[in-house]
C-alpha cells in the first residue's frame, strides 16, 4: 500500500513494531490502518470530523470522536509508546499545552508541521507581501484552520522552552523527492517537518 | 395502518414464548421458580450460528423491534428505523433477536402475570429485578436459541446498560458490544426524575398499593404524569422549541386550564397512548432497575476495574443534546474501556433531538452505525 502523504512513510519508519500508539487528529485513519496491518501496532485515533469518523470505522480502526482542544485528560499517564500529531498542531488552540499532554500520556511524541519558513511561503510573504497559500497551506488567511503557524526554528525553540528533547528531525516535500538542499537547509526547502521527541531527562 | 407493508420493512412478524422452569435467583434475594420470556426473531440464523444479534430494549420498549403484527397494525416495532432488510441492523445478514425483559408488561413474566403460588396477578409482589437479572435471563434464552456467541449485543439507554452488563458478566458470549445513549450509572438528577414519576403513580388513589388489578382500575393519572415527565426529559429544549414553540391550538389563549399550547396537547397525547399500553407496576420496576444499575459499585466505583473482565469490541455512541444520558456519561464508559486496552470506537452525534435521538434515522448516526455493522458482518460466516 502506498501512503498518500510523504510524512506518513517517515512516521511508519520511526514507530517500532507492536507499539501502543495514539494518533491525534487521525483523519480517515489511513496511518493507523497501515501501522496496524504492517507493524502490528494497536491503539486509538482521535478525530473530530464526522466524515472522517465514518471512514475510520469503515477502515476498522479504533477512533474516538473528540475535540483535541479539550485535552487528553481521559488518558492516563504513560498509556502509549508513541503519540502522533500529524499536521494538526498548527490548528490547535494551545499547541504548547498539547505538546505537554502528548508527553504526559506517551513515552515519545511525533509531530509533523507545515513549515512556514518554506521558501515558497517566504517568497509569497517577503516579496509578494501576501499571506502564503500553497500546497501545504491551501486556504486563505481568513478561512484557514491553521491558526498557529511556525517555522522549524520556532518549533525547536518551543521544544527547548518546554524541556523537550528532539530525538530525530526530518523535512520532506510533497513530491516525496529529497535533494541536497533539503538536507542542508530544511527550514528553507522543507514543506513539512517531522520531529520525534521525548521529555528531557534531568 | 399500512395499506401495503413498506419495501424496507421486515413485514409481518410473530412473537414466540419460552417457558423456563429453572429457578432464577434474583439480586434482591428472591427466587423466581419459573417464568416466561417473550421474544421475536428476524432473519435467518446461519449454519455456523455466528450471525446472531441481540437487541436489548429501554424503559418502555419491548421485544417487538420491527415489522407489523397484522395489516391492521397502526405502528411498526419501536426500532423499525434501524432494523430491517438492508437497514443498519440488516435482517438479510443477521439473525436479530428482541426479548421482552422480566417484569415487563408485553408478554414476559411481570406484575400483570398470574403468580402460580396465589393464582392472582403478582402486582406489587413481583420482585424488583435488576439489569444483571435481565442479562442472566437473556443468557438462558440465548442457550435455548442455540446461540453460543452473539455477533453483537446492542442497546440504547437502559438497553445500553444491559449491553455493558453482558460484556462484564458473559465476556465470551459476545464479540461486539454496541452501547448507545447510555451511562454506567444514573446521576442524582436522573434518579430524582424517576422518583417523581414513581411518586406520581404511587400516590394515585387508584394505585391501591399496586393491587389495582383486583379493583378493576389503573392508576391512570399517576401513570400519565410519569410518562409526561419522562417524555419531556427525553427531548431537548431546542427540539421542543422547534416542534411546538409557543404555538396555540386555537390561535388564542382562553384563560382556562384546557389544552391551550401545542406542547400541552402533545404531552397529553403521549400520556393517552401510554396509559392504554403500559402497566404502572412495570413502570415502577423499570425505573428501579435504572436507578440500581451501577456495575462498578462492587469495585469501589472503579468502572475500569470492573471492565477488566470484558473482552468484546465496543462501539459507543452518544448524542450532543441528550441531557439525560449526556455525552459525558459515554466518555466515562469509553475511558474505562481504553484504560483496559479494549478495542473501542466512539461517535458523538450532533443532534438536537435529545435522548430520543437513538430511536431516529439521523444521517450521521446511520453512517457510523452501518459502517460498524459492516465490520460486525465481516466477521460472520457468509
Amino acid at each position: 500500500m502506498s501512503l498518500s502523504r510523504s510524512d506518513f512513510q517517515v512516521i511508519c519508519d520511526w514507530i517500532k513494531p507492536n507499539s501502543r500508539v495514539l494518533d491525534l487528529g487521525c483523519g480517515n485513519g489511513e496511518l493507523l490502518q497501515e501501522l496496524s496491518i504492517n507493524q502490528g501496532v494497536s491503539g486509538y485515533g482521535i478525530e473530530i470530523d464526522d466524515k472522517n469518523i465514518s471512514q475510520c470505522i469503515k477502515a476498522g480502526i479504533n477512533v474516538i470522536q473528540r475535540d483535541l482542544d479539550l485535552g487528553l485528560s481521559d488518558f492516563d499517564e504513560d498509556s502509549f509508546d508513541f503519540v502522533i500529531l500529524s499536521l494538526t498542531l498548527q490548528a490547535s488552540n494551545y499547541p504548547h499545552r498539547l505538546l505537554g499532554e502528548m508527553l504526559r500520556v506517551g513515552a515519545e511524541g511525533i509531530v509533523t508541521i507545515p513549515n512556514f519558513g518554506y521558501i515558497t511561503s517566504r517568497i509569497q510573504l517577503g516579496l509578494g507581501g501576501r499571506m502564503p497559500v500553497n500546497k501545504t497551506l491551501p486556504l486563505e488567511w481568513y478561512n484557514t484552520t491553521n491558526i498557529h503557524l511556525c517555522t522549524l526554528k520556532d518549533f525547536e525553540e518551543l521544544c527547548d522552552k518546554l524541556g523537550i528533547e528532539i530525538l530525530e528531525q526530518r523535512a520532506v516535500r510533497h513530491n516525496h523527492k529529497a535533494g541536497p538542499g533539503l538536507k542542508l537547509f530544511p527550514n528553507l526547502f522543507g514543506e513539512i517537518a517531522l520531529y520525534r521527541f521525548r521529555k528531557k531527562t534531568s | 395502518m399500512p395499506e401495503t407493508i413498506p419495501q424496507d420493512s421486515i413485514g409481518l412478524v410473530k412473537s414466540s414464548t419460552f417457558h423456563f422452569d429453572q429457578p432464577l435467583s434474583l439480586d434482591c434475594g428472591e427466587i423466581l421458580d419459573s417464568y416466561e420470556l417473550v421474544y421475536e426473531t428476524y432473519g435467518e440464523l446461519n449454519e455456523s450460528r455466528d450471525n446472531a444479534i441481540l437487541v436489548c430494549h429501554a424503559l418502555s420498549g419491548t421485544h417487538h423491534l420491527a415489522g407489523y403484527y397484522s395489516m391492521e397494525d397502526r405502528k411498526p416495532g419501536w426500532w423499525e428505523s434501524l432494523v430491517g432488510p438492508g437497514k443498519v441492523i440488516d435482517t438479510n445478514r443477521f439473525y436479530v433477536v428482541g426479548v421482552n425483559n422480566l417484569g415487563g408488561c408485553n408478554g414476559s413474566t411481570g406484575p400483570k402475570s398470574i403468580n402460580p403460588k396465589t393464582n392472582k396477578p403478582y402486582g406489587p409482589d413481583f420482585p424488583i429485578v435488576t439489569v444483571s437479572d435481565w442479562v442472566e435471563s437473556q443468557s438462558r434464552l440465548t442457550q435455548k436459541l442455540g446461540i453460543k456467541q452473539w455477533a453483537a449485543v446492542i442497546g440504547g439507554s437502559l438497553g445500553g446498560m444491559q449491553v455493558l452488563q453482558w460484556a462484564i458478566d458473559f465476556p465470551d458470549s459476545l464479540r461486539h458490544a454496541i452501547v448507545i445513549a447510555a451511562a454506567s450509572k444514573l446521576t442524582a438528577q436522573n434518579i430524582a426524575f424517576n422518583e417523581v414519576a414513581r411518586q406520581a403513580i404511587r400516590t394515585d388513589p387508584a394505585f391501591h398499593e399496586g393491587h389495582y388489578y383486583e379493583h378493576n382500575t389503573i392508576p391512570e393519572s399517576g401513570l400519565r404524569i410519569a410518562r409526561m415527565l419522562g417524555h419531556l426529559t427525553y427531548m431537548s429544549d431546542d427540539i421542543m422549541a422547534e416542534k411546538f414553540g409557543r404555538a396555540l391550538r386555537e390561535g388564542s389563549i382562553n384563560f382556562d386550564y384546557g389544552i391551550e399550547f401545542q406542547v400541552e396537547s402533545y404531552l397529553r397525547h403521549q400520556a393517552d397512548s401510554f396509559v392504554g399500553t403500559f402497566d404502572a407496576n412495570t413502570y415502577l420496576l423499570m425505573t428501579k432497575a435504572l436507578d440500581y444499575f451501577d456495575p462498578a459499585a462492587s469495585s469501589g466505583s472503579d468502572l475500569s476495574a470492573v471492565l477488566e473482565k470484558a473482552s468484546a469490541d465496543f462501539f459507543v455512541i452518544s448524542f450532543t443534546s441528550d441531557w439525560r444520558f449526556s455525552p459525558q456519561r459515554s466518555h466515562e464508559i469509553v475511558k474505562a474501556l481504553h484504560d483496559n486496552d479494549l478495542n473501542v470506537s466512539y461517535a458523538e452525534i450532533e443532534s438536537h433531538h435529545g435522548h430520543d435521538a437513538f430511536l431516529l434515522a439521523l444521517p450521521q448516526y446511520l453512517s457510523v452505525f452501518s459502517a460498524y455493522m459492516d465490520r460486525v458482518a465481516s466477521e460472520c460466516t457468509e
